[in-house]
């Protein structure tokens, strides 16, 4: 299996009305699982559309699984898609419907009743698509991108729809088709702050450390002297995040003590996904 | 090549095999040959005539070896009807539903994912005819022990080559309508759009033109189509009616051909 699932250098769609996409450039490794961010209107579709063979582009190169994009035939049976929300007959059931991309896919119809119990859809496998709800036809849009067993699944906006629940369920399906080797490739609406290697993400980030005192009104006089110091601070659910490496804990100890402030609480750390996740969105909740 | 079309077929099928439409269908084509079986026979001695805009078919012209397939040729226009509201419904619900990317990204041959798709609604015409054609004989035969209708010669060697050849006639010009309406789906990409255009050219622009100006209907698709169906008419003769709807359909094949291969699927 190549390295990278997905790449594509200078990709360009040009309507009459101008670039849907502009020269784009990314690279997707295999075996990960991938976000592509953007807002409405990015070209993410239209993207995706290209690198299935669907619409064709306007200039640049790409490659699906090692195959150049220009021949769709040669990587579509290692991918599965579900682009731009489930599509399905409305008069034909659940499971009818996936034995029509099954059959047209050659793949064995067996794998039907097995993918809607994995997508929580065994019950109303027989019940037609058109009473499905918008969650279930989210799962169902899931189950047929699985039906090739695929080394790359694009999945479009997958947890639309769904419910708390429903969300971890497909996050988790996601994790373990992702631990098999699969590559996931996630389209997501949201501005984009950060692009690369999880690792990047963290290097491009401070150490901190997390304070806490006996007397909760001292922790503003905290966050002052730590910004007197030359640190970032803010106070997040009852205690102070103080941006600094460990060796500073020690000059911060002396300083509160100086202050007449009792800590009860001094944990140096290094930045995790959902520190940095709140640093880069600027979300303080 | 020919297994991934067979599972273009069967997969094509799936969807055409649905009851609402596969009985729904046979119902309409079992109305009209029942419908138009039982005025032939039963309007046999009104002097308003019992065949096609007031035409008086007589008992002798029953009783000819051509007969029996009197009723099955006088719906083929109608069954053609019937097989353009299908095949353009079929193919146009892919672009309206958004399911043709599905199809594309498992079988992203477009050529012969058309191919397939023609080939299972031609196995549908099949089914059309024959439905058809069971019932309007089996009705004619059945009225005609009522009616006093002789059916010695129906049966023979000469009233066998008439049947075989009617029903040929009748699957030609079906699925002439058909592919027709497999066109207009894959021109408009909507099934009201596409079944609209398509029986209000059939039925009314081409009769009003035809009402007009006589002479028209000898190049007018519709007409040929019609006139294939039953083998040749007066004022136009089977192989000219053949020829032209060749020609027709062609034309509209390469079309539909470059449009499904060519144009983006963005919707």
């Amino acid at each position: 299996m190549p390295q990278l699932a997905i790449s594509v250098s200078d990709l360009s769609k040009k309507y009459d009305s101008g670039f849907a996409v502009s020269h784009t450039n990314f690279e997707v490794p295999a075996g990960t699982i991938c976000g592509f961010v953007g807002p409405n209107g990015a070209g993410k579709t239209t993207t995706i559309r290209m690198l299935l063979g669907l619409i064709s582009p306007s200039g640049g190169t790409g490659r699906i699984l090692g195959e150049p994009i220009t021949s769709p035939e040669k990587y579509l049976s290692q991918v599965g898609a579900m682009i731009e929300g489930p599509a399905f007959y409305p008069a034909l059931s659940g499971a009818e419907n996936l034995k029509v991309l099954a059959t047209l896919g050659g793949f064995p119809l067996e794998r039907v009743d097995q993918l809607l119990a994995q997508v929580g859809l065994a019950d109303r496998g027989k019940s037609k698509y058109k009473t499905y709800s918008l969650g279930m036809k989210q799962r169902l849009g899931i189950a047929a991108a699985l039906l090739p067993n695929p080394k790359l699944l694009i999945l479009d906006e997958p947890t639309n729809g769904l419910d708390p629940e429903g969300i971890q369920e497909i996050r988790q399906l996601l994790r373990s088709l992702a631990d098999g080797g699969t590559t996931v490739f996630v389209l997501r609406k949201g501005e984009v702050v950060f692009a690369g290697a999880m690792q990047d993400l963290f290097d491009a980030q401070q150490p901190f450390m997390l304070v806490k005192t006996e007397n909760k009104d001292d922790l503003e006089k905290i966050i002052s002297l730590a910004e007197g110091a030359g640190h970032k601070a803010h106070i997040r659910d009852g205690v102070a995040h103080i941006e600094g490496p460990a060796e500073w804990a020690g000059v911060l100890n002396k300083l509160a003590f100086e202050a007449g402030i009792l800590l009860t609480q001094l944990s140096p750390q290094l930045p995790n996904l959902e520190e940095t996740f709140f640093e880069m969105t600027g979300d303080q909740k | 090549m020919i297994r991934s079309l067979t599972r273009i077929f069967f997969a094509e099928w799936r969807k055409l095999r649905r009851p609402t439409l596969l009985l729904g269908t046979m119902g309409a084509v079992a109305f009209f040959s029942v419908l138009v079986s039982s005025l032939l026979f039963l309007l046999i001695d009104s002097p308003q005539g019992n065949g096609d805009r007031g035409v008086r078919i007589t008992r002798e012209m029953l009783a000819l070896p051509s007969g029996s397939t009197q009723a099955f040729t006088s719906i083929g226009n109608l069954l053609g009807i019937i097989a353009l509201c299908v095949f353009a419904a079929q193919t146009a619900q892919e672009y309206s539903l958004g399911t043709l990317r599905n199809l594309l990204v498992r079988q992203p041959g477009r050529i012969r994912l058309l191919i397939g798709k023609l080939a299972s609604m031609k196995a549908f015409a099949v089914i059309m005819t024959l439905v058809g054609a069971v019932i309007s004989i089996g009705l004619s035969y059945i009225l005609a022990g009522s009616k006093d209708v002789s059916t010695t010669l129906w049966f023979n060697s000469d009233g066998r080559i008439e049947v075989a050849k009617t029903l040929l006639n009748v699957f030609i010009s079906i699925l002439g309508f058909g592919i027709i309406g497999m066109v207009l789906g894959i021109l408009l990409r909507s099934p009201i759009s596409s079944i609209s255009l398509g029986v209000l050219w059939l039925l009314i622009i081409e009769n009003i033109v035809g009402a007009v100006k006589s002479s028209t209907l000898e190049w007018l698709p519709g007409s040929q189509l019609a006139t294939v169906a039953s083998g040749g008419t007066e004022t136009i003769s089977y192989t000219h009616a053949l020829s032209l709807s060749g020609i027709y359909v062609g034309i509209a094949l390469v079309l539909a051909t470059v449009l499904f291969t060519k144009r983006d699927v963005a919707n």
